[in-house]
C-alpha cells in the first residue's frame, strides 16, 4: 500500500522526460476569439496566424515591403498598377506551386473569393472599407489575378491573408443574414482543417481560451521549419507568465503586444541577466495625450507648446523605460519611410514654457499655480486608463513637472473600457488623456486628424479625432494622400502634414514604442521587426542550437 | 416533501428569470461594446464600418429587444453564440464547467475533509496547543491572498523543485489521468488552502458549541466513549450551521474562482465569465453566471435537505 502511495506520488511529481528542443512553447497573455484573419483582428491572433497563414504581402524589419505569397510587389513603375477611370487596375502575380496545408492549390481563385467576401457587407469582415472599393477581381489564369479599384487606393500594393476559396466558398454561398458567415466558417467550427492554412506549420490543436497547438505543414512550399510542434499557451496574468517561463513551462515570451510589456521585461532582465536573452526593438505604438481642444485653455496653441516643454521626455524614457523607445516629435514614427526629422521640436524648456504661459496671459498665483486676468486657475484634467502602471508612473512625473511651470493637473483616471467606451468616444474629457495607437507603416492619419473623423452624434460617435482638430489644409492633405500612387509625391503631402501636426500640436507627442522580447539562449534566429508584421512570420528561420 | 420540492424549484425558476434580466441588463450598462473592444488601437475604422459592425452583432437594438430575443432563444435551447470565442455558447461552456468540476470538486472535498479533521481536534480543547496551531492555519489560510499562494506554489514547487507544472491542464502530446491529476495539484492544493481556513473556524466554533450541549454532557455522564461522543453524538448537531456555509462556498466556487484558474491557466468557468464579460460578450457571460446561480440554489436545496436529514425535527 505504502509502497504504491510512493509510486503514485513519484508518478505524480516526475516531471517530463528532457529532450533536445522538438517543441517551442510560447507564453503570451491573450488568445484570439477566431482564427479568421478577417473577422475581429487582434495582435494575437496575427501572431498565431503569422505561423500557420501567410499573407500575399508583408514589410519587414526595415520596414521594406515584401512578396510572400506574390512574385513581385505591384507597382505603376513595373506596369503592375494601371490607372483605369477614376480608379485602378492592380495585377498581383502569386508564386507557382503554393497549396493550402490539404494540398489544393492556392493563387488567383482565392484573391477573387476573398474581394468577394469582403465586399459583402454582412461577412462581418472588419476592413470592408478596403474592399468596398474593389468592384471586382478578374481571375486571368490561376496565378494571376487583376483586382479593379473603383477609386485611386494608395496602398493598393498591401495584401493580407486570403481565405481558401475550396473550403469556404461553399460555406459562404449557403450564409443567409448578418454574421451567418462568421458563424458557419471553418475557421469557427473546424478551426483545425488543414485547408485552411498556407504557412510552415498549420494549427493541430486548438483548446479555445488555454492553448494552439501547431505542427509541421506536410504541404508547405518553402524551407522546413526546426520545431515539430509550437505550442502557443494563453496565461492571463503576466506574473504568472513570468514565472512560467522562469519554471521552464514556457520557452519564450514575444514582444508585439502579446506578451509581458516593457517595464515587465526590464525588471525582469535586472532579476535574471543571463538566463535569457532580451530583445528589444523599437515599434509603431505611439504614446501621446490628446488635448480637448474645445477647452479654451487648451484651445491656445501657446499653452500646448508650453505644456510639452514642460515636460523631460527624454529623462521619462531614460529613468522609466531603461531608455528603450525613442522620443516622439509628431505622430509619425522614425521607421516609416515618410518620417520628416526636421519637424517642430519642444525640448524640455521650462523657463521658455513659463514665457509662453505668460505670453497667453497665464501668471503664476501665490500657490505657484497660473491664473489668467479673470483670476482662473490653469488647471486641467489629466485621464489615463487606471491600473497601467507604466503609464499611471508618467503621470506623475507630468504632474509634477508642469506644477513646476505652474499648471495644475487633476488625475482623473479611468478603467479602460470606460475612457475608450465611454470618455474619448463621447468626447467627454475636460483635458488631457493618455493613450497609445498602434498603426501600421503609412497608414493614414484620417482618423485621428481629419475632421470628418470628429466623433459627433450624427456620425453615431465614430471618428478617432477626439481632440476636435479641424484644419482645412490637413483634411486636404489626406484626401490627396489617400489618392496619391507616387510615392515621392505622397512624401511631400505626409511632409506637410507633420509639418501642421508639429506647429498645431493638437496632441501632445510622447514617445514611440518599443516591443520587448524573451528567449531562451538557445533559440536562434528570431528577428523582431518592430513593423506591426509578427515575428511568426519567420518562424521557418527558427532553430534551436 | 414533494411540496417542498416543487415549490423550490419554482422559486428556483423565478429567481433564474430575474437574474437573467438583471445580469443582461447590467452588462448592457457596462461602458462601450464589443465594437468598441473590437476596434481599441485601430484607427483605420471608419464609422461606418463600425455601424455596420454593430448592426451585425445585433447591437444597435434596445437591451431590452436584446434581451427578449435571448430569452425566446434560450427557453428553445439556443443559448446563443459566443462573440470571444466564435462558438456556440455552450461548446465554450460545457468544457468549461467540466475543467471547473474537476478542480472545484476535488479542492471541496479536500477543503471539507481537512476543515472537520482539524476543527474537531481543534473543539477537543479549545485553547490547547493543537487548537492555537490549528487556529494559526486556518487564519492564515483565510488571510493569505490566493493570488501571492499561488506565486508562491509555482515558485516553490515548478521554478526551484521543477516537479510540478506551473500551468494549465495537461502536456500536449500527453493528456493522460497521470499528467491531468499532475497539472491539478497546484491549483487543487492553492483553492483548497484558501477554503479550508474558513470552513476549519466554522467546524470549530459549530463543535465548540455543540460539546456543551446537555445530550452530550448526558452521553458523557452515561459512559459513552470520546470517540463516540464527537463522532456520533456531537459532529452530526454541529454540521448543521456548517453546511449552510459549505453550500454557499460551492455555489461561490463555480464562478469564483478566478484568480486561482488565471495563476494557473484552467480554462475554467470563473476565467471564462471574467473574460466574457470584460468582452461584452453577452450571451456567454450571461449563461456562464446563470449556471453558476443554479448551482448556488442547488446547494442551498440540498443544503436544506441535509438540515432535515441532520436533525430530524426540522420540517421540510
Amino acid at each position: 500500500m505504502i509502497r504504491a502511495a510512493v509510486f503514485a506520488g513519484g508518478l505524480l511529481l516526475a516531471g517530463p522526460a528532457a529532450a533536445a528542443h522538438p517543441d517551442l512553447t510560447i507564453g503570451v497573455s491573450s488568445f484570439p476569439s477566431t482564427l479568421h484573419p478577417a473577422i475581429d483582428p487582434d495582435l494575437i491572433k496575427f501572431y498565431v496566424l503569422g505561423f500557420s497563414d501567410r499573407p500575399v504581402t508583408t514589410f519587414d524589419a526595415s520596414g521594406k515591403l515584401l512578396c510572400l505569397l506574390c512574385t513581385r510587389i505591384p507597382s505603376v513603375a513595373n506596369g503592375d498598377a494601371v490607372p483605369e477611370g477614376a480608379g485602378m487596375a492592380v495585377t498581383y502575380r502569386f508564386k507557382p506551386g503554393l497549396t493550402w496545408g490539404d494540398g489544393a492549390p492556392l493563387g488567383a481563385a482565392d484573391l477573387a473569393f476573398t474581394a468577394r467576401v469582403g465586399r459583402d457587407p454582412n461577412s462581418g469582415f472588419a476592413n470592408t472599407h478596403t474592399w468596398a472599393i474593389v468592384s471586382r477581381v478578374d481571375v486571368i489564369d490561376p496565378l494571376t489575378a487583376v483586382m479593379h479599384f473603383t477609386e485611386l487606393n494608395y496602398q493598393f500594393d498591401q495584401l493580407g491573408e486570403l481565405l481558401p476559396a475550396h473550403l469556404e466558398e461553399s460555406v459562404f454561398d449557403r450564409a443567409a443574414g448578418p454574421g451567418e458567415y462568421a458563424r458557419q466558417s471553418f475557421y469557427a467550427r473546424d478551426p483545425t482543417n488543414a485547408g485552411l492554412y498556407n504557412g510552415p506549420y498549420r494549427i493541430t490543436g486548438y483548446d479555445s481560451g488555454s492553448r494552439v497547438v501547431l505542427e509541421r505543414n506536410a504541404n508547405w512550399h518553402g524551407k522546413r521549419p526546426y520545431f515539430d510542434r509550437v505550442i502557443v499557451k494563453s496565461i492571463g496574468n503576466t506574473a504568472a507568465l513570468q514565472t512560467n517561463l522562469l519554471s521552464g513551462d514556457v520557452d519564450m515570451i514575444p514582444g508585439e503586444g502579446v506578451g509581458l510589456t516593457l517595464d515587465q521585461v526590464l525588471a525582469l532582465q535586472k532579476q535574471t541577466p543571463d538566463q535569457f536573452v532580451y530583445a528589444y526593438k523599437p515599434n509603431l505604438t505611439y504614446t501621446h495625450i490628446d488635448l480637448q481642444l474645445d477647452n479654451p485653455i487648451l484651445a491656445d496653441v501657446r499653452v500646448r507648446r508650453a505644456l510639452l516643454m514642460g515636460i523631460d521626455r527624454q529623462s521619462m524614457v531614460d529613468r522609466l523605460m531603461g531608455g528603450r523607445v525613442p522620443v516622439a516629435n509628431g505622430f509619425v514614427n522614425p521607421i516609416e519611410p515618410t518620417y520628416d526629422a526636421d519637424v517642430a521640436k519642444y525640448p524640455f524648456d521650462p523657463d521658455r514654457a513659463r514665457a509662453l504661459l505668460k505670453e497667453a496671459g497665464w501668471t503664476p498665483g501665490d500657490d505657484g499655480i497660473c491664473r489668467n486676468g479673470a483670476g482662473d486657475r490653469l488647471s486641467l484634467e489629466f485621464s489615463t486608463s487606471s491600473g497601467v502602471r507604466a503609464r499611471e508612473l508618467l503621470q506623475q512625473v507630468m504632474q509634477s513637472e508642469w506644477r513646476h511651470i505652474g499648471v495644475e493637473t487633476i488625475i482623473r483616471n479611468e478603467p479602460a473600457r470606460t475612457l475608450f467606451g465611454e470618455t474619448l468616444k463621447h468626447r467627454a474629457f475636460k483635458g488631457m488623456a493618455m493613450f497609445a495607437w498602434s498603426s501600421g507603416i503609412e497608414s493614414t492619419p484620417r482618423q485621428i486628424l481629419h475632421s470628418g473623423q470628429i466623433p459627433t452624434a450624427a456620425n453615431n460617435w465614430g471618428g478617432g479625432d477626439y481632440t476636435d482638430f479641424h484644419n482645412a489644409t490637413m483634411d486636404a492633405d489626406i484626401d490627396a494622400m489617400e489618392r496619391e500612387l507616387d510615392p515621392e509625391k505622397r512624401r511631400t503631402l505626409w511632409l506637410e502634414m507633420q509639418k501642421i501636426y508639429s506647429e498645431q500640436l493638437p496632441v501632445l507627442p510622447l514617445f514611440f514604442g518599443s516591443e520587448a522580447h524573451v528567449w531562451p539562449p538557445w533559440l536562434k534566429g528570431l528577428v523582431p521587426t518592430g513593423t506591426n508584421a509578427p515575428t511568426t512570420l519567420w518562424a521557418e528561420d527558427w532553430y534551436a542550437e | 416533501m414533494k411540496r417542498f420540492l416543487l415549490a423550490r424549484t419554482g422559486q428556483a425558476a423565478l429567481v433564474l428569470l430575474v437574474m437573467s434580466f438583471v445580469i443582461y441588463s447590467l452588462i448592457g450598462l457596462m461602458p462601450g461594446d464589443p465594437i468598441d473592444i473590437m476596434i481599441a488601437s485601430n484607427p483605420g475604422a471608419t464609422p461606418e464600418v463600425v455601424a455596420h459592425l454593430r448592426a451585425i452583432y445585433g447591437l444597435d437594438q434596445p437591451i431590452v429587444l436584446r434581451y427578449a430575443h435571448w430569452l425566446f432563444a434560450a427557453l428553445h435551447g439556443d443559448f446563443g453564440y459566443s462573440r470571444t470565442h466564435s462558438q456556440p455558447v455552450m461548446v465554450v461552456l460545457l468544457p468549461a464547467l467540466w475543467q471547473t468540476c474537476k478542480l472545484m470538486l476535488t479542492s471541496f472535498i479536500l477543503s471539507v475533509a481537512l476543515a472537520f479533521l482539524l476543527g474537531v481536534l481543534a473543539a477537543l480543547k479549545p485553547g490547547g496547543i493543537l487548537d492555537a496551531i490549528v487556529s494559526l492555519f486556518a487564519f492564515a489560510g483565510i488571510s493569505v491572498p490566493v493570488f501571492w499562494l499561488a506565486l508562491v506554489f509555482i515558485l516553490i514547487f515548478a521554478v526551484t523543485l521543477h516537479a510540478l507544472p506551473a500551468s494549465g491542464i495537461s502536456t500536449v502530446g500527453d493528456g493522460g489521468f497521470v499528467d491531468q491529476a499532475r497539472h491539478l495539484i497546484l491549483p487543487v492544493t492553492t483553492l483548497a488552502l484558501a477554503n479550508t481556513g474558513q470552513f476549519t473556524r466554522f467546524v470549530r466554533a459549530a463543535m465548540i458549541e455543540t460539546l456543551r450541549m446537555d445530550h452530550v454532557r448526558t452521553a458523557r455522564a452515561k459512559g459513552a466513549g470520546e470517540g463516540r461522543i464527537v463522532l456520533i453524538h456531537a459532529l452530526r448537531n454541529a454540521m448543521i450551521p456548517v453546511v449552510t456555509v459549505m453550500a454557499l462556498s460551492f455555489g461561490g466556487l463555480f464562478s469564483g474562482a478566478l484568480i486561482t484558474e488565471t495563476m494557473f491557466a484552467q480554462p475554467g468557468m470563473g476565467k471564462m465569465i471574467y473574460d466574457a464579460i470584460l468582452g461584452n460578450d453577452f450571451n456567454l457571460a450571461l449563461t456562464g453566471l446563470l449556471f453558476a446561480t443554479l448551482v448556488t440554489l442547488i446547494s442551498n436545496l440540498l443544503a436544506d435537505l441535509a438540515y432535515g436529514w441532520l436533525d430530524p425535527r426540522i420540517s421540510l
